[in-house]
């Protein structure tokens, strides 16, 4: 079928609902989503939103701007960071104001916490500025913007998955999706469309993130010629629950639980002597990575799967009930373990796709030359780039709001002037290729587990917290091979109607090419710098890598662009804590 | 261990009746049963329908019944429904659904459900300008358990009240409800007397507590359902 909008965003996440919130008054608007909104992986963000509030200490979004900036290891472009500081502020009220039940100061303020990397006056000490609802804060920004969606009778097609976009030269005029109940595939036009997609975890073995972050936002632009950004940049979050890569949120260091290797010892106070279990993400996985293979794991063993042991006993049951009951909850369904009464085994898991669809700070994607007109996207599958080569923990959901707004106010604005949109003969081939395809890829084939296992393994061992040329090597190669044989994979379910096979080769198919981005963006760049840490050049290089890293997809290859960093605010420093 | 999986398998565009198929898959007794369906589906059978995401209960797409009761695959560990080598595990889908296909059900009049309770906030008052309402937290308390909700309809499954009253608005409803009916910031009763007093809604659950025994996040349904009543009368003696 055909259908016509003004405005499509793919995806229901934080960022989705909320440019869907400002998009929908400014023309005719849909919001397209492969899960049901309240399904989607916002829902699993859990220790808070920063926001210099100060609340409960002095506080300013200058520091939270240089925290972000310092945090990235100066790969973030400042602009955006004094932006995303700045307007986090409002973002944090105008959720309280649309009823988001943030936990409350005995003073019934919005409460916050500590987190990794967040600091008073430029580093001098850990500063209380997450703002949260106990360790569910994604959860709650995730409903209270989807009862907003209710209330504003925004549109929606639920389960329905963007498999490709129409473009005429530089200007987006639609997109195909499949229907998931039907099986159909539609021609959707629009004048504007928002990239909302989410990550892409789930290229590596333990991860924290859902079955369906698969990437596809990121990889559909690619696959039809645009750049990704940054790719190499992935974050492992030092806490996710031994093997299966659950997250327990860094809130439960900012609540004051602390990092054990297996002789006792508080590790962290040899690898940041001033944020010890707070210092950002990468540090504190690279830590746990060297203690294990120094064998100080709880195991001894040395090798990388052995586990280090987070306490938070000692905080005592009420705040372990009060302020991480989820996490509570989880250790004691998954792990059979009492947070209050004993350690939790933990390991660094995939987290945090720092890279993605290159924007403009008003989210339109561009590489910094060309401005692909009427395409736009925000959040996790968006690269502004805010994070730089490490996202500090609650700057996500932050950007979620921040740049989710200023998305969804730049398409309104935009579809005002913008002519009619017109798919024309390039939308009904799209159209025709892709019946096609669906129905060779139901002629049947091999089924979607050994590449997907292959995948995992390959991208976790070869491309994980520490990388070498060789390791890296390997990981090209591997996906390469994986890529070359995709075409022999193909589905047993030949129903049109509730075909989950189909869509999930064509997941699979997406997170494929982006681990070729990822390896082959992280292969190039011979320093080390935030989270991609190569232990053959273990030194970060601003003469030479200071500058984000565009890739494109060539066939079986990358290709590979440079473009500069705006440092105007403040001069690249060595980064300690 | 090796346990066996038997799956009611129905495909209404096909089929005029369920049928069940079993599985036996290799699995650690600390694996979810999440992982043993997805095993299926990747290795042996490429049909087997079911929904999923987050892998962790939070995003509420995998509920279903599991030995008969309503759960999270996802939260439901092999060693928690299956003891020995051999033990069969039935998986069914959940009751007051519309099965789609297998393990997938159609949740439209489930959420619409949930839409009819004007699920967001009606502020009592204009926000201050660039800043906060306040709350206390013992006022923030009050409402805890019901903003932990999902709406995987493990409870609208469970009731057995939807048997004799297929109007009945369901559990998870009434958890939105009492979610905003209880928020000292909204306009609470002012606005939902009509929606919660309703022989449909509140005044239609007799306290069975089969949602609250089956509900993954643990919130006591039957509670909040008790304690809307009781608000209701003195709301409507003007106590309040
Ligand atoms: C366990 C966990 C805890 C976290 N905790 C925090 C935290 O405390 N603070 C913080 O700041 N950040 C946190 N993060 C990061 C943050 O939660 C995510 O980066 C953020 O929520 C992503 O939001 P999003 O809107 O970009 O995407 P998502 O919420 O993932 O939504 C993606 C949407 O896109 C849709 N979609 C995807 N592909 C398609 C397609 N092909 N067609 C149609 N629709 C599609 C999906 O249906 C979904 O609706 C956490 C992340 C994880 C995994
Ligand atoms: S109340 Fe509990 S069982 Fe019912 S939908 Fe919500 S989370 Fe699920
Ligand atoms: S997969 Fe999300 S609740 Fe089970």
């Amino acid at each position: 079928m055909r259908f016509d909008y003004d405005v499509v965003i793919i995806g229901a996440g934080g960022a989705g609902l909320y440019a869907a919130l400002e998009a929908s008054g400014a023309g005719k608007t849909a919001v397209i989503s492969k899960l049901y909104p309240q399904r989607s992986h916002t829902g699993a963000a859990q220790g808070g939103i920063g926001a210099a509030l100060g609340n409960l200490e002095e506080d300013n979004p200058e520091w939270h701007a240089f925290d972000t900036v310092k945090g990235g290891d100066y790969l973030v472009d400042q602009n955006a960071a004094v932006i995303l500081a700045e307007e986090a502020v409002r973002a944090v009220y105008d959720l309280e104001n649309k009823g988001l039940p943030f936990s409350r100061t005995p003073e019934g303020k919005i409460d916050q916490r500590r987190f990794g990397g967040h600091t008073r006056d430029f580093g001098a000490a850990a500063v209380k500025r997450s703002c949260f609802s106990a360790d569910r804060t994604g959860h709650m920004i995730l409903q209270t913007l989807y009862q907003q969606c209710i209330k504003n009778n925004v549109s929606f097609h639920d389960e329905w998955q963007a498999v490709d976009v129409v473009m005429d030269g530089s200007r987006i005029t639609g997109i195909i999706a499949f229907e998931l109940s039907t099986g159909e595939l539609h021609l959707v036009s629009a004048k504007a469309v928002l990239f909302a997609t989410g990550g892409f975890g789930r290229m590596f073995k333990v991860t924290s993130n859902a079955i369906a972050n698969t990437g596809d936002g990121p990889a559909i632009l690619a696959r039809n010629g645009l750049p990704l950004m940054d790719m190499e940049f992935f974050q492992f979050h030092p806490t996710g629950i031994r093997k299966m890569g659950i997250l327990i949120t860094e809130g439960v260091r900012g609540e004051g639980g602390m990092l054990f290797n297996r002789h006792g010892e508080r590790f962290m106070e040899k690898y940041a002597p001033t944020l010890l279990d707070l210092a950002p993400r990468d540090m504190v996985s690279r830590a746990i990575i060297t203690e294990l293979s120094r064998g100080n794991g709880i195991q001894g063993s040395g090798a990388i799967d052995d586990w280090v042991n987070l306490d938070a006993s000692h905080l005592g049951k009420e705040v372990v009930e009060s302020k991480i009951p989820d996490i509570a909850d989880f250790c004691r369904t998954y792990l059979g373990v009492d947070p209050a009464v004993e350690p939790m085994p933990v390991q660094p898991t995939a987290h945090y796709a720092m890279g993605g669809i290159p924007t403009d700070v008003d989210g339109r994607v561009t590489d910094g030359t060309t401005l692909w007109n009427g395409l736009f996207a925000a959040g996790e599958c968006a690269c502004v780039s805010v994070h730089g080569a490490n996202r500090l923990g609650t700057n996500s959901l932050v950007e979620l709001i921040v740049y989710g707004r200023r998305s969804g106010q730049a398409m309104a604005a935009y579809v005002k002037d913008a002519p009619a949109a017109n798919p024309g003969s390039a939308g009904n081939d799209k159209l025709a290729h892709w019946k096609k395809r669906i129905e060779a890829l139901k002629k049947g084939g091999k089924k979607t587990g050994d590449s997907m296992e292959a995948m995992k393994e390959t991208m976790m061992t070869n491309v994980g917290v520490y990388r070498t040329e060789k390791n890296i090597q390997k990981a090209v190669k591997d996906i390469t091979a994986l890529r070359a044989s995709f075409g022999e994979i193909g589905a047993q379910d030949r129903d049109a109607h509730f075909n989950m096979e189909v869509l999930s080769i064509l997941e699979l198919e997406n997170l494929l090419d982006l681990s070729l981005h990822t390896s082959a963006a992280a292969l190039a760049r011979t320093e080390s710098r935030g989270a991609h840490s190569r232990e053959d050049y273990p030194e970060r290089d601003d003469a030479q890598w200071l500058k984000h890293t565009l890739s494109r997809l060539d066939k079986d290859k990358i290709k590979l662009d440079y473009k500069p960093v705006d440092v105007s605010r403040w001069e690249p420093k060595p980064r300690v804590y | 261990m090796n346990v066996i999986l038997d799956i009611n398998r129905f495909d209404p565009e096909r089929d005029s009746e369920s049928r069940r198929e079993r599985f036996e898959v290799c699995v650690e007794p600390t694996d979810r049963v999440l992982d043993a369906l997805i095993h299926i589906s990747r290795y042996e059978d490429g049909t087997l329908a079911f929904r999923k995401s987050c892998a962790h209960g939070i995003c509420g797409s995998d509920a279903m019944r599991i030995n008969g009761k309503e759960r999270l695959a996802c939260k439901t560990l092999i060693r928690d429904v299956a003891e020995a080598d051999g033990d069969i595990v039935t998986l069914d889908p959940l009751n007051h659904f519309p099965v789609q296909k297998d393990l997938m059900v159609d949740q439209s009049e489930f959420l619409a459900r949930f839409r009819a309770v004007e699920p967001y906030l009606n502020p009592k008052e204009a926000p201050p300008p660039n800043g906060e309402f306040y709350q206390s937290a013992q006022d923030r308390a009050l409402i805890d358990d019901a903003t932990k909700c999902i709406n995987c309809g493990a409870c609208y499954s469970a009731c057995p009240k939807l048997d004799e009253n297929p109007y009945f608005l369901g559990p998870a409803a009434l958890v939105a409800a009492a979610r905003f009916v209880f928020d000292s910031r909204d306009k609470g009763l002012d606005e939902r007397l009509k929606i919660v007093d309703d022989a449909d809604a509140i005044w239609s659950c007799d306290n069975h507590f089969d949602c609250t025994r089956v509900c993954p996040r643990e919130i006591k349904i039957t509670k909040l359902i008790n304690l809307m009543k009781r608000t209701v009368n003195k709301y409507k003696e003007g106590q309040l």
